[in-house]
């Protein structure tokens, strides 16, 4: 028999396949989001006892239909809103077992007592808009981030941010155990208390 | 004359294509990695506000998705044009939402239960009347750890 040599197959083609498979997947994808804000949601309770919190520690946020908003009865401009949180939050006015130790404010006595004092009410009307909505809750979210990243840095060195990343990272090396007690003693001293009005 | 004189034919020289099909397949197995298939067509109009304090939402099992917005062109002559509720592919009413709360907690494992996250998927025009009811009922349902979802950006963008 005589040896014939295998036909070589044409791989010329092989490009435009791979092109036909590229862009299917192309046009099918969708990268999905998966970030937010997380919230958690009061829970509803039977018993309606009246809890006395002080006007000086509750900074109300009120969102009407037209997305204005008016923070302890003034108008205010989105922008300004992290800023008054801010030393609304860190007021630190209170005297004896109220005092607040770290608080960095102007100690007004007629504004918030402590941080853990402090309440944040938020109300919206039903016509507000859904981004304008999370804009506010972005902001008085990073009006927290930015007093716990600052007790942060005094106490350890390094941010609240850095120090959750270490504790989500595998494969940093030192002891999660501190750390997590750490990272708690932060969220202790400055509390999210944002209570939203139904 | 000289032995090291180059041949001068004045053509260019073609570029070879052999490796194209090598970059094509990089791209492609890059896109095939990278390309979640939607569980849910959307029927509605789902532009995520922006916002920059975020956190991540991770075990994507443990997350239950309310989508609300605007019909979207071609529903809304059936539906108008107030914003709805979605629903795993249908069109829902707000107290819809009780059941099928109970019915994600039933597909999951019971020791997971209290893991559940909602995920809000909300366009941005909606008004918070909607989202508010949803809450509302998320509420009576005990389902209390929710995420508003949102995309990366500055406020100010919204």
């Amino acid at each position: 028999m005589a040896k014939r040599a295998a036909p070589e197959v044409n791989a010329g083609s092989m490009a435009d396949i791979a092109f036909l498979l590229l862009i299917f997947f192309l046009v099918t994808t969708t990268i999905e989001t998966d970030t937010g804000i997380n919230r958690k949601l009061p829970p509803i309770e039977d018993s309606e006892e009246d809890v006395i919190i002080k006007q000086k520690n509750i900074f109300t946020v009120l969102i009407n239909g037209k997305d204005q908003l008016l923070v302890e009865d003034e108008l205010m401009e989105l922008k300004n809103l992290r800023k008054a949180a801010v030393e609304f939050l860190d007021n630190g006015g209170g005297t004896g077992d109220d005092a607040c130790s770290y608080c960095k404010g102007k100690r007004n006595p007629s504004s918030s007592d402590n941080p853990d004092k402090a309440i944040i009410s938020l109300k919206n009307e039903r016509e507000t808009t859904y981004s304008t909505y999370i804009s506010v809750q972005n902001e008085l979210v990073a009006a927290y981030n930015q007093l716990r990243d600052r007790r942060a840095m005094e106490l350890y060195g390094i941010t609240l941010t850095e120090m959750q990343a270490n504790y989500d990272n595998v494969n940093w090396v030192g002891n999660k155990v501190s750390l997590k007690e750490k990272i708690e003693k932060i969220k202790l001293e400055y509390p999210q208390k944002l209570s939203e009005v139904q | 004359m000289s032995k090291f004189k180059k041949k001068k034919t004045g053509e260019l020289p073609a570029i070879s294509t052999a490796s194209l099909p090598d970059i094509v397949f990089m791209l492609l197995f890059f896109f095939m990695v990278a390309t979640v298939m939607r569980e849910n067509t959307l029927l509605i109009k789902n532009t995520l506000p922006f916002a920059d304090q975020l956190e991540k939402l991770d075990k994507k099992d443990l997350v239950m998705y309310i989508y609300a917005g605007q019909p979207s062109e071609r529903f809304q002559g059936q539906y108008g044009t107030e914003s709805r509720i979605q629903l795993n592919d249908k069109f829902a009413d707000v107290k819809d939402i009780a059941a099928f709360i109970a019915a994600e907690r039933a597909s999951k494992r019971e020791e997971l239960v209290p893991f559940l996250t909602t995920a809000l998927k909300v366009d941005k025009d909606a008004n918070m009347g909607l989202v508010g009811d949803i809450k509302q009922e998320l509420r009576k349902v005990n389902a209390l750890k929710i995420n508003y979802t949102t995309k990366k950006g500055d406020v100010s963008e919204n």
